[in-house]
């Protein structure tokens, strides 16, 4: 398990390239269900005042 | 040719059902690739014999240079659709494109960056092919920027299509970088004329992530699509009868 967390000597350079690549992987799919669930929310509210009005 | 199901394709209210019933097929396959490729990738392949495990980052390092340039060429066509046929689903597309090519441009250059400083020395270089994938980063803020501010929607589709086509330019310029000029970045492994420099049990994994990084792409944008359409229709009649549902 430390061998494998080593990376031969480069794990100072390999781990990081990894953890970037799950930041930027998570990021994409947060980003997009926020986009998403908040342009709902707005359509909805616009539909509730129009059906008021 | 009969082309009533390009143009049902592209109305919007089909296009929103249609992203929503396809997600979960890019999704799952994408993680399936993505983990058996990460596991391939760091457990089974064995260390490089010059590089050995730094080379290992070259599984999150090329499927995002691939992606970046994958998701711009998308755009671009995207783009160009939009133009030529007036399509505002196309232009939907080239808005929901630009900010997943421009994460994975930045991921590109950053694993690339931490790769170059073992191996050549030094986290950056203005060689041909780093300057042109930079330059590709921001043609990306370009094109996300200009929308922005922009604020009657077609002319900002209009105005942001234009800029990713003349973009496209770079795509060319950044795969032959490493042949048009001598640079410190090694040349292409996979796509090369010929068979792919690299042993079986090293390339599988790559493959595997490269398609998974592809298809999470899909899955992304299919979401983004979803949004983008919300925000372009909030007007229409179908949109209220959808979200009653």
């Amino acid at each position: 398990m430390t061998d494998f967390l080593d990376m031969g000597r480069y794990g100072a350079f390999v781990w990081p390239c990894f953890a970037l690549a799950a930041v930027v992987l998570a990021w994409n799919v947060v980003a997009a269900r926020r986009l998403h669930a908040a342009a709902r929310q707005q359509a909805l509210r616009r539909a509730a005042s129009k059906a008021e009005s | 040719m009969n082309w009533t199901w390009f143009h049902k394709l592209a109305s919007p209210p089909h296009a929103y059902r249609i992203a929503a019933r396809l997600l979960p097929w890019f999704a799952w396959p994408a993680g399936a690739l993505i983990a058996a490729g990460l596991y391939g990738g760091l457990v089974l392949a064995p260390a490089d014999y010059q590089q050995g495990d730094a080379f290992r980052i070259v599984y999150v390092h090329a499927p995002s240079a691939w992606l970046s340039m994958f998701v711009y060429a998308a755009m671009a066509v995207a783009a160009a659709v939009g133009l030529i046929w007036r399509i505002k689903l196309a232009h939907a597309v080239a808005a929901a494109s630009a900010p997943v090519g421009a994460s994975f441009t930045f991921l590109a250059l950053a694993t690339g960056a931490i790769w170059g400083k073992p191996m050549w020395g030094t986290w950056w270089v203005w060689d041909a092919r780093l300057t042109s994938e930079l330059i590709l980063l921001f043609l990306y803020a370009g094109v996300i920027a200009l929308r922005a501010s922009i604020d009657d929607r077609d002319r900002a589709d209009r105005a942001a299509a234009v800029l990713a086509l003349v973009g496209v330019v770079n795509l060319p310029i950044i795969h032959y970088s490493v042949y048009w000029w001598n640079t410190l970045h090694q040349p292409a492994t996979l796509t090369k004329i010929g068979k792919p420099s690299m042993a079986g049990d090293m390339l599988w994994p790559l493959l595997l992530m490269m398609f998974g990084f592809t298809l999470y792409y899909g899955a992304i944008l299919l979401i983004r699509l979803r949004a983008e359409i919300l925000r372009r229709e909030r007007d229409a009649a179908w949109l209220t009868t959808e979200l009653a549902r």
